[in-house]
Order: structure tokens, then sequence, then C-alpha cells
């Protein structure tokens, strides 16, 4: 069990660094508390499986501690790190049974055989593999498999976080649902510290308490997956998070009102702290921008509807900028012209990328 | 120019890997070939390549019989979930290279290669090899060098898998007008029902190596004609419980009552298995005929804007797909309601019992 500090961490991959540039991950200072759920989320090449692998300690970073609670385990191998890992592919021997495979760990550690056993059986009965203990691992379904690559980190007494690195890409999607809630069953039994990368929205919103999201080697925002929904504080992690993600817009902000190439939209707030030269925009989530008939409110032209099944979304064109909206379920549109009705509460303002607070009314 | 199977099977040994499947695809549509692995996606693709000869049925391409015709000798191009280029040529030469091969003109191959380029937005990373690319890029690259050949069929095995979320939507977004500007008949294989979705077109539902069913793919997916090509078709996966109706009454394994409403009306007594999807589970009573499902909690999932609620009802678990932030705590006892309009009913077989009404699914 342990709370997890990253101590002003860093990494590149160079032996001669020089500017923000040359990081894989600029700096990070973050404390992770026992017990918590965390997701790492974002694209390729953000940086999150390099601080995967600081934490793990198959890399060790430029700079920066990482303390496992008052423990510096900053020089320490992996082994010595009391970490469960599950990565994108199950690790399982195939030729043993599931029972071999989860005693593996013990009996490689010299545990006594009925401690082994036991420990074997509470594992199992946790994952539900009970059923499948007697069985070659080689013909189970990979579901399966990720779990006894699971349970085989589990079984150790002395687990301090568990880390995931994208373990249900290989998992069909019928699959992933159960094996989802599992994981969400075993954190509340356990007790665990949990560390899930992704880059998957789903995946990373319903696992985890706090989410991460990385962009471009830094922590853009740590949220709940409520706050990085409804308050991004960075246009990525508008357009991140959300399918489709947020809308941005450039525009100009007067008083409480916004300016997109020439329509005013009404804001809730006034921002008389907008900075000076920095490129200011308006946000707002899809689910928060209305298709209405032509007439009732911003005029766009609808290039086409997509059905996703339990909800349309219009794709629009505002004098030739692209967005997306909802629509509602009574609306039969006739034709390309069309208006959108946007919420005020849910337009934020960005000022080069980041979330700018306003001003409340007076 | 359409592609015909006629009774297509395939078995080796004592395996089937494909049986019975009947499919006719039109000359510039997409047909989507939606199932779990192992449901026969790939074989299929495989015998409609020529890379496999079936061992029982027709295919038929352009009015030609082509069974048991190799590869080498019909007009396919494929693009596989592996990222397959060659490292040491550039995107253009990547892309240029089965024209080169053919033995085209030099003009022909530039005009080619140039409009398939435009189309996949390539134009920035011609000179670049495909390990200085993003994974997105280089799938582009593979998908603009199988629409250069020109083929009849281009079929694409789980095309976006590898590729990161965000850059799968994008793709996805793209995908069908690139489709719509080529003319070949378009095969795409997946593993999930919101691609499908996404992609439109024509979809076949596959389990265990038969077509379930195939049509338009909202048609297919609001109007499944069996419980398989429903479950095939739901992500979330499908709920399901067993109802017995007697008159204006039915029970259900959930234990309880309810009365006979919505798609329960006009079906005649006997007993059902219902099914319904996870956005048609609704923790507050939408309408006045909701039937209630007093439940337990098991997990909440919250992503976002919406959440999905794991309930225990009797001895069934359902999904519950609902708006907003619902964090509820495991072993909350709460009540579900669902709504009859908008369920499946299923006979004993597995048939579609009853057709939904209007506004189902």
């Amino acid at each position: 069990m342990a709370r997890i500090s990253l101590d002003r961490l860093a990494h590149s991959y160079r032996p001669d660094p020089q500017g923000p540039q040359d990081y894989a991950l600029k700096e990070v200072h973050h404390v992770w508390s026992q017990g918590g759920a965390y997701a790492l989320l974002g694209p390729s090449g953000c940086g999150k499986t390099t601080l995967l692998n600081i934490i793990s300690g198959l890399v060790r970073p430029t700079r920066g501690r990482i303390l496992f609670d008052e423990r510096d385990v900053t020089d320490l191998p992996t082994e010595a790190r009391n970490i469960a890992q599950v990565f994108q592919f199950p690790v399982v021997y195939d030729t043993m049974t599931v029972r071999e495979n989860l005693a593996f760990p013990l009996k490689n550690r010299g545990v006594p055989r009925e401690t082994t056993a036991r420990r074997v059986e509470e594992i199992a009965a946790l994952l539900g593999l009970n059923p499948v203990l007697g069985r070659k691992a080689r013909n189970l379904t990979a579901d399966m498999k990720q779990k006894i690559s699971l349970g085989r980190g589990l079984v150790r007494p002395d687990v301090a976080a568990i880390l995931f690195d994208e373990p249900l890409t290989v998992i069909d999607p019928h699959l992933k649902w159960q094996l989802r809630s599992t994981l969400k069953e075993l954190h509340r039994t356990l007790d665990l510290t949990m560390i899930y990368v992704t880059h998957d929205q789903t995946e990373a919103l319903t696992f985890a308490d706090k989410v991460v999201v990385m962009h471009d080697g830094a922590v853009v925002q740590t949220g709940t997956p409520e706050e990085l929904f409804a308050r991004p504080a960075h246009t990525f992690v508008g357009h991140f998070i959300g399918s489709p993600g947020m809308n941005v817009l450039p525009a100009w902000v007067e008083g409480r009102t916004a300016f997109v190439e020439g329509q005013a939209i009404a804001l809730e707030h006034a921002y008389p702290a907008l900075p000076q030269g920095q490129r200011i925009e308006l946000g707002i989530r899809p689910e928060f921008v209305r298709l209405a008939p032509g007439g009732t409110g911003l005029p766009v032209r609808v290039r086409r509807v997509d059905d996703i099944g339990r909800a349309r979304i219009a794709r629009v064109e505002m004098a030739g900028r692209p967005l997306a909206a909802s629509v509602p379920e009574a609306l039969d549109l006739i034709g390309e012209e069309a208006s959108l009705v946007l919420d005020p509460h849910h337009i934020h303002i960005y000022a080069d990328g980041h979330i700018v607070a306003g001003e409340a009314a007076r | 120019m359409k592609l015909e199977l006629d009774h297509v099977g395939k078995a080796v040994g004592a395996e089937h890997h494909i049986r019975d499947v009947s499919l006719t695809l039109e000359r510039g549509s997409l047909n989507v070939l939606l199932g779990p692995t192992l449901s026969g996606k790939t074989s299929l693709m495989r015998l409609m390549a020529g890379l496999d000869a079936p061992t029982s049925g027709r295919i038929v391409l352009g009015g030609q019989d082509v069974t048991g015709v190799p590869v080498q000798r019909r007009s396919v191009a494929m693009v596989y979930q592996q990222f397959i280029n060659y490292p040491s040529l550039s995107v253009y030469e990547n892309i240029a290279s089965p024209l080169r091969v053919a033995g085209l003109k030099r003009a022909e191959i530039e005009a080619r290669v140039r409009e398939a380029v435009d189309l996949l937005k390539l134009g920035p990373y011609l000179d670049r090899k495909p390990l200085n690319l993003s994974g997105g890029q280089q799938q582009r690259t593979a998908i603009a060098r199988a629409l250069v050949k020109r083929a009849d069929l281009v079929l694409l095995d789980e095309p976006l898998a590898n590729l990161d979320y965000k850059l799968r939507e994008e793709l996805r977004e793209e995908l069908p007008r690139i489709f719509a500007a080529s003319g070949a008949i378009f095969v795409y294989a997946t593993t999930e029902p919101q691609e499908a979705l996404l992609l439109g077109g024509n979809t076949a539902t596959l389990s265990q190596g038969r077509v379930t069913q195939f049509g338009p793919t909202p048609q297919v997916y609001r109007r499944p004609q069996d419980l398989i090509s429903a479950q095939v078709f739901s992500d979330p996966p499908l709920n399901t419980l067993q109802a017995t109706k007697r008159g204006g009454t039915v029970s259900l394994s959930t234990g309880g009552e309810a009365r006979a409403g919505g798609a329960f009306a006009s079906a005649p007594d006997g007993t059902y298995t219902v099914g319904f999807r996870a956005h048609h589970l609704s923790l507050d009573p939408l309408s006045p005929e909701a039937i209630a499902l007093p439940a337990t909690v098991s997990v909440s999932e919250i992503a976002g804007s919406e959440s999905f609620v794991h309930l225990d009802v009797g001895r069934h678990r359902f999904v519950a797909l609902v708006p907003g932030v619902r964090r509820l705590e495991p072993g909350t006892r709460i009540v579900a309601h669902l709504d009859p309009a908008r369920v499946f009913l299923f006979d004993q077989g597995g048939a579609m019992a009853a057709p939904p009404l209007a506004q189902a699914a």
C-alpha cells in the first residue's frame, strides 16, 4: 500500500537536454493518495508511458524523485518496488495451468506451499478464475488471460500499487465491460493504489476517480471525470475528451458578448482580464449546442447528421467553420439551413489554450 | 460490378470457419462485417479476396465465377490492422508501388498518387519514411496504396484498431467520403458496434462463422431480426430477461409482474426473451408505462457527460446508460425503469417475435 509522490519529475531520452522541447516528460509534481484510482490519459507520444515507466522503475528520471510513502524509490529496480503490472498483451505461461500461473511468483520466492495455495484461491475468487484453475492457460480467451496476468501481480501479499498499461486493447468490446467492472470491484475490495494508462477516454473516465490528462509531455489537467467534462482547463482537454470533442472557435470578447465570425454570442460572464496579444477562443461542447430550425439562433449550414444509435449529432458549418451540435429527438430537418442555440452556462473562454475565469455578473 | 457470395462455406478439418454465407455487395457500397473476435470476419474476407478457397458454395464477381481463383488474378486490395508499408520507401513511393509493379506510365502513376494523397491528406508527408509518421499517417498511407490500384474490391480488416481513440474518430469520419469517391466495393471488418453505426452503409452481423443479418446499418441496429444479431450490435452488451405474457400481465424473470404495455400489448401469450439496450434502462420513470425494476447498484462508472450504472436485478446483471453524473455507491438500492415500448421481444428460438415499435432502440 502506498501513497505515490512525483517530486519534480522530468525526463529526457537525450543525454544532454537543452530546452523543454528535449523533454519527453516535462516537470510533473503530484501526490497520488494511497488507495486512489488514477488514469493517465493522452495520445501516443504524450509522455504517459514514460511516466508509467518511471513509476515502475523501468526508466530512471533525468530529474526529480519518486517516493512510495516516505521511501525514495528513484534508484530502486522494478523488483524492489512491490508493484504489480498489467500490460497490453497478457503475460501468461501457456503450458501451465491457471493455478500454476498464479502460484508462480510465490513459488519463486519460496513461500510455503499451504500459504501459496490459500493465496491463489483468494485471488482466483476475486477475479472469478476459480472455475478454470485446473485448466491450461493456452486455450483461454484474451480477457481470461488478462485476468491471470493481473492475478499473478496481485498474488504477492506486499503489493503497493498496480500499474495498468492499456490493458483492454486486445479485449473485445463485450468483454471489456465485464473486465472493467471486475477492476472496479477489485479496487474497492483491495484498497490499492491503481494507475491506468490509456488513450481511450471512456476507459480512463470510467475507471478513475482522478484523470491526469497529458499532452506533449506535460500534464494539462488533473480532475474528476465530471470536471474534465464540465470545465476543460485547456482546449486540448476539451478536444480529447468527449465524442465528438468540444467545439473551439476563434473569438473576440467585448463585455458579456463574444463575437465568432461576426456573430454575437451571449456570455454568462464578462472577461475584463483577458490577456492582450493572446489567441482568444470560445469553447462549448456539442452536448450544449442544440440544433434548431432556421431563424431562431446562429445561422448554420448542415453538412450531415450522424446517427450514433442513442443520439443524433449534426455536423454543421458556421461561416465555413465546422461545428458539432446535438439534434433533439423531435426535430426533423428539411434542407441545409438551420441554426444553433448555445447554452451560455457551458461556454468557456480560452486564451492561448488555457481557460480564463469569467467575472460574475453584478 | 457486384460481388456475390452464394452459400459459401469454409471448413478446415472438422471445424467450420464460415457457414453457409450468402451476400450480395453492390459496386460503390460500404459493407461492414461486425462481430466479436473469431466470429469469422477475417475468414470471410480471405474468401472474398481469394486468399483462401471456399469448401462449398460459389463466389461471383461482376458476373464471373471466381471461386478458387487466387488473389493474384483478382482485382483486390487489402488493408490490415497492423500498418504495413515498405520501411525503406518514402510515402510517395509506398503509394506508387503497386502501380510501378503493374508497369503503369509515369504520368498515370503521378496522377493517381496525387489523387489518393489529396483524398487522404498526405500532401505534407510525401518525402518521409513510414517510421517517421504517426500511426494515423502510416495507416493513411496503407489506405492510399490500396486505393490507387483502383481494385474492384477493397477489404479493410479492423484498420483503425491500432490507432489512438481520437485518431480513430478522425479517420472514421473521413472514410465514408473516401469510400464514396472511389466507387469500389468496400468491406470493412470491426468488433465495435459504434464504429459500424458511424460508418453507415450496410452491416452484416457475424456470429460463429455465420452472417446472422445483412442490411442498411441503421436498420440492422434498430430492427435486429434475432437475439444474436441484437447482441452483436449492442455496446454496452444487450440486457436480457425472460418474460411470460398471460392476458394483460407479464411476469418477469427479475421477479414481479407488470402490465403488458408497449411491445407486450400486441404480442400473443407466451414466453419471450426481452432484449433492451443500456440507454433504454432509466433511473427515472420517463414513461407512464415504464416497468419498475427494484435493483442494487453493483458499480457506477462516470463517463463525463453520462454514467454507466451496473445493476443487479434478481439474478440478472444489467447496464444502464444514463445522462449526467450519477455517482451511486455499490450496494445502493434503487428502482430502474424500463420503457416497454423500447424493448425487443424474441421467441424461445431467438427470432424476433414482434416487430419493435417505431421509436424502439
